[in-house]
């Protein structure tokens, strides 16, 4: 099952900015008077992105997101139940990348055993259980975004676990 | 909780990086990657690198994408180095894809920096004042040769027993083969010895060798251009990952069929069904250890219909009934197709009731790898097998009744065709005559335990782990060693000279001195005396080939750990220790034999062995190959490249028996039922069958894997995967530690439901640090020495509940779905 439901009309819009505005890490490398450069984090700081209100999720329907970026599509669950990486009143809802961390192919939800599957080379992840490859080539677990849920049921991503596919930063 | 790398930013290679072609050390395929290193103090920019790819933007899939486990921070040269490796699109066995295992090189090589495989050995060490010492080369390479030339001339060079990896990639390869090889084949004429997998010097595949027919003799794109695959007790998907992916897929795509035969369901069976249709995929989930019957039915339906390759049989195999005897040293006769009917002619009736598979499916299979298509052209088949019956029952004769198949329908050196074994390690073996050793080789594993043996020279082989009967094995070895430690320890503040007489007394009070050569401290190695640190391919140069006889050279990028050394140099260094004693003991004619080792570096080694026999083929020229290689044998070089061969026996001439007029043999594989001792019995008085599986997360043994965190957080135990209906009514759930007991021995594993699983069958994962399936396995071999570790029957009972650890990893299907 592809994920279709589209939150947000203007979010892309809205990613695109924030993509932008965190793109500082990674252009510092290219800095040419490095005397001059502003000082860079450590850390890789990534965007607040707004991916959906509570409101617009039912359990076990995905929901199409991106992030950091809109080149980095993703997924938005509710489960149900509380899980690994879970927010949200009930701990149960949570965010992946759907790139494969193999080769990149965009996998699909099964809503059947709710775990994310890759076409490409049949590798697939558990989103009951933090992402983790159940069986497959990726020699990382899928990415999980960071989430965070504010007063009004706004869900916000605010990071991600691990390197998504395709990139040499997070955000870049 | 799932493994977080918690990385989301890695440095670029910079434009002038160095590049070093790298063949996978892992599985057999050998894919490519580049290694790509440049210093600390150094980066490239998305826009500015070494992959001419503007990084700022996403890649699409199959994009460049150095993944993290693919970085890392090595030594070379004494300076601490970037590492990227990354996959060769322009290699034609992989296409730049990657699997799971060739993928985690980079992190699985030793890095202070980052702190991976800290458990890499670093230095000698001997076993003194109560635990193991590190110590400097030259001191522990003169106690192993003191002892072992002191006891090889008190008694004979049989009282020193060699455990020794055959293969290539890991820490294998022409040189290391070599060095080992010359070591104990040449100087010495040692004939207890025995291969890292098994509990003899053997070859896995006697039977097809001695039908004439090497048992790699494809090129992979023979399964691109087939009109069917044959898979026996392989596994592809997981165990020769890219030659499933980049290989056999694209010959389903092209529209070949694919027949499967194994117990188990796999994931390539599954993977299979979704690139080629269900209805182009035969799965035969045989009754466990029923192959040859299996295959002796297709033959005969292949017969009876007329569907065998009249012109190939008259001109490429023996015609005239039986040419050779069974005997002690052939499990079976071996002769014309006629003489071979006698004996395998089986009716598709009869092996529905020994297999446990319908009538209709065998004769399905025969039509599916023989008959004729419409317009009266010949189908092509390829043919693969593996473990299921290589460690299977009656391993001689069932890899005869395979080979027959294809021999029967003219499907060897032809495109689209081939008769191979899939393979687990790449192979590199070049060492002098093993004639000595006899046929069949002495049970070794059999023999330590029954206290034969003084001095135990181990090299990167892990009985711990890998081998049968493992439970009594561990005792015995560590009894004996232990009486060797007690005589050191009582010994401790004597001279070298004291310590080696009360070393000697030891062994021949029963005790084993034992020397283990190896890149980390393995289990076996709990009971060395003396440890020598060893290395991996790309901490030196090491040349191997594929299942396609693809041979490369994987360069040297980074320093070995510490001071560990090639496996060849180290033997070398035995060698000379050998010499040096031997001459200060007044026996100067048996050092001379230890003449001949004065090399400085692998490629030495090479010269010395592969080359000598090879004269083509040298590092440089092999070098220029690049991760394309060449396909062995090599016959010539022209025009500054080396020229292989793309597939064995193209003019149908047949030489591996070594038989003058190259004619190939058919097999009288006669079906006998369980034919290693004990089987029988076993089975009938247990509940469960304990299949010994392999999964595409662990390479081999685990010895890398058991320090990677990515790899342990999915399986903290070794999986066993069982019925969930079976696991309802022992009251398990997922997860819950089971121990399988019978009455060799007991082991431990978790509980995996699996729908596919049928009741009463069980499958554990092989090797497994946290648990040995080889202790449930009984000593049964067959008369070659060959292991049946796949047919093992125990019970099962709960040890305990799930741990957290295993309660947190997931418990689903391994089956992708669409
Ligand atoms: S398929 Fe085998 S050779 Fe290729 S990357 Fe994986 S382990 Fe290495």
């Amino acid at each position: 099952m592809r994920c279709k439901n589209l939150v947000d009309a203007g979010r892309r819009q809205f990613l695109r900015g924030g993509a932008l505005a965190a793109a500082g890490a990674a252009a510092a490398t290219v800095t040419a008077a490095p005397a001059q450069a502003a000082p860079t984090n450590a850390q890789v700081d990534y965007p607040s992105n707004r991916l959906a209100n509570i409101a617009d999720l039912a359990v076990n329907e995905p929901l199409d997101i991106e992030y950091p970026d809109a080149d980095s599509p993703g997924v938005l669950l509710k489960l149900g139940t509380a899980v690994e990486g879970g927010v949200g009143p009930d701990g149960d809802i949570v965010a992946f990348s759907v790139l494969c961390p193999h080769l990149g192919f965009s996998m699909s939800y099964n809503d059947g055993d709710r775990t994310l599957n890759c076409p490409g080379h049949f590798s697939r992840f558990d989103v009951e259980a933090g992402g983790q490859q159940v069986w497959g080539h990726a020699t990382s677990n899928v990415p999980q975004f960071v989430l965070r849920v504010d007063d009004k049921g706004d869900i916000y991503a605010e990071g991600a676990t691990d390197l998504i596919f395709g990139r040499p930063s997070n955000v870049l | 909780m799932a493994y977080k790398r918690q990385i989301d930013r890695l440095p670029i290679p910079p434009k002038d990086a160095k590049v070093h072609n790298v063949t996978c050390h892992y599985c057999i395929v050998g894919c490519g990657y580049k290694a790509y290193t440049w210093d600390r103090n150094k980066q490239g920019t998305p826009t500015d690198n070494a992959f001419g790819v503007d990084l700022s933007e996403q890649q699409g899939a199959l994009g460049k994408w150095v993944a993290p486990a693919m970085y890392n921070v090595v030594k070379q040269d004494g300076r601490d180095v970037h590492l990227a490796l990354v996959p060769d699109e322009d290699c034609v066995v992989n296409s730049g894809l990657v699997s799971i295992r060739g993928g985690r090189m980079a992190e699985n090589r030793p890095s202070r920096v980052t702190g991976t495989q800290q458990q890499r050995l670093t230095d000698p060490m001997i076993w003194r004042n109560g635990t193991w010492q590190p110590t400097s080369w030259d001191d522990a390479l003169d106690l192993v040769a003191r002892v072992t030339a002191r006891i090889v001339t008190q008694g004979s060079e049989d009282d020193l027993v060699v455990s020794m990896f055959d293969h290539g990639g890991s820490a294998g390869g022409y040189e290391n083969t070599w060095g080992t090889g010359k070591l104990y084949f040449q100087s010495m004429k040692v004939k207890n010895c025995r291969i890292h997998n098994r509990p003899a010097y053997n070859s896995e595949v006697h039977s097809t060798r001695d039908m004439g027919i090497g048992e790699l003799n494809y090129s992979y794109s023979d399964y691109e251009v087939t009109d069917t695959i044959v898979m026996v007790g392989g596994n592809s998907l997981e165990t020769q990952t890219n030659l499933f992916l980049n290989h056999m897929r694209k010959g389903l795509e092209n529209g070949a069929r694919m027949v499967i035969v194994d117990p188990r369901r796999t994931v390539t069976v599954n993977a299979a069904e979704e690139i080629a249709g269900k209805g182009n995929v035969l799965h035969l989930a045989i009754e466990p250890g029923s192959d040859m019957a299996l295959f002796n039915a297709i033959l005969t339906q292949i017969v009876d219909k007329g569907w065998t390759d009249g012109d190939f049989i008259d001109a490429s195999t023996y015609r005239d009934g039986e040419a050779v005897a069974m005997d002690s040293a052939h499990p079976a006769g071996l002769g014309s197709l006629e003489y071979a009917m006698k004996t395998c002619r089986t009716s598709a009736a009869e092996a529905a009731k020994i297999c446990g598979v319908s009538e209709a499916d065998i004769v399905k299979a025969a039509e599916w790898i023989a008959k004729p298509h419409e317009d009266g052209s010949r189908r092509k088949c390829v043919t693969c097998y593996e473990k299921g019956v290589i460690w299977g029952n009656d391993n001689y004769r069932t890899i005869g009744a395979i080979v027959n198949v294809s021999l029967a329908t003219g499907n060897i050196g032809r495109e689209g065709g081939g008769c191979c074994r899939l393979g687990g390690h790449q192979e590199g073996y070049y060492r002098p005559s093993d004639a000595h050793v006899g046929r069949p080789a002495t049970y070794v594993d059999q023999l330590l335990i029954s206290g034969g043996g003084k001095v135990h020279h181990i090299w990167a082989c892990d009985h711990y782990k890998t081998t049968l009967n493992a439970a009594e094995f561990k005792r015995e070895h560590r009894r004996r060693s232990n009486m060797v430690k007690d005589a050191m320890d009582a010994a401790a503040t004597g001279t070298r000279g004291q310590q080696v007489e009360a070393i000697v007394a030891a062994v021949n009070a029963g005790g084993l001195f034992v020397v283990d050569v190896d890149i980390i401290h393995s289990q076996i190695g709990q009971n060395a005396h003396v440890i020598l640190p060893a290395v991996e391919a790309n901490e030196m140069n090491l040349t191997s080939m594929n299942g396609e006889r693809r041979l490369r050279l994987s360069e040297k990028y980074m320093d070995p750990p510490g001071t560990a050394r090639p496996d060849c140099l180290i033997a070398a260094g035995i060698a000379r220790n050998m010499e040096r004693v031997l001459r200060e003991m007044g026996h100067h004619a048996y050092a001379d034999q230890f003449k001949g080792y004065d090399w400085k570096t692998e490629e030495d080694a090479f010269m010395d062995g592969y080359h000598q026999g090879n004269p083509d083929v040298t590092y440089e020229r092999l070098r220029a190959m690049g991760n394309n290689g060449v396909q062995e044998p090599v016959i010539g070089y022209e025009n500054g490249k080396l020229i292989g061969v793309e597939r064995l026996y193209a003019d149908g001439k047949f030489d591996r028996h070594g038989r003058d007029d190259k004619k190939a043999l058919f097999c009288a594989a006669g079906w006998r039922g369980w034919q290693a001792p004990g089987k029988a019995q076993e089975q009938a008085s247990h509940k469960f069958w304990i299949n010994n599986v392999r999964a595409n997360i662990f390479w081999q043994n685990q010895f890398l894997d058991q320090d990677n965190d990515f790899i342990q957080d999915r399986f903290p135990y070794p999986f066993i995967e069982m019925n969930p209906d079976d696991m309802a009514e022992l009251g398990l759930n997922p997860g819950d530690l089971i121990e399988i007991h019978n009455e060799n021995g007991a082991t431990q594993g978790m509980a995996y439901p699996t729908d596919t699983a049928r009741r009463g069958q069980v499958a554990m994962v092989f090797g497994s640090p946290a648990g040995s399936q080889g202790n449930v396995v009984n000593p049964g071999v067959n008369e070659l020495v060959l292991p049946d570790y796949k047919h093992t029957w125990g019970n099962i009972r709960k040890l305990a509940d799930a741990t957290p650890q295993a309660r947190a990893v997931s418990f689903k299907s391994k089956e992708y779905t669409s």
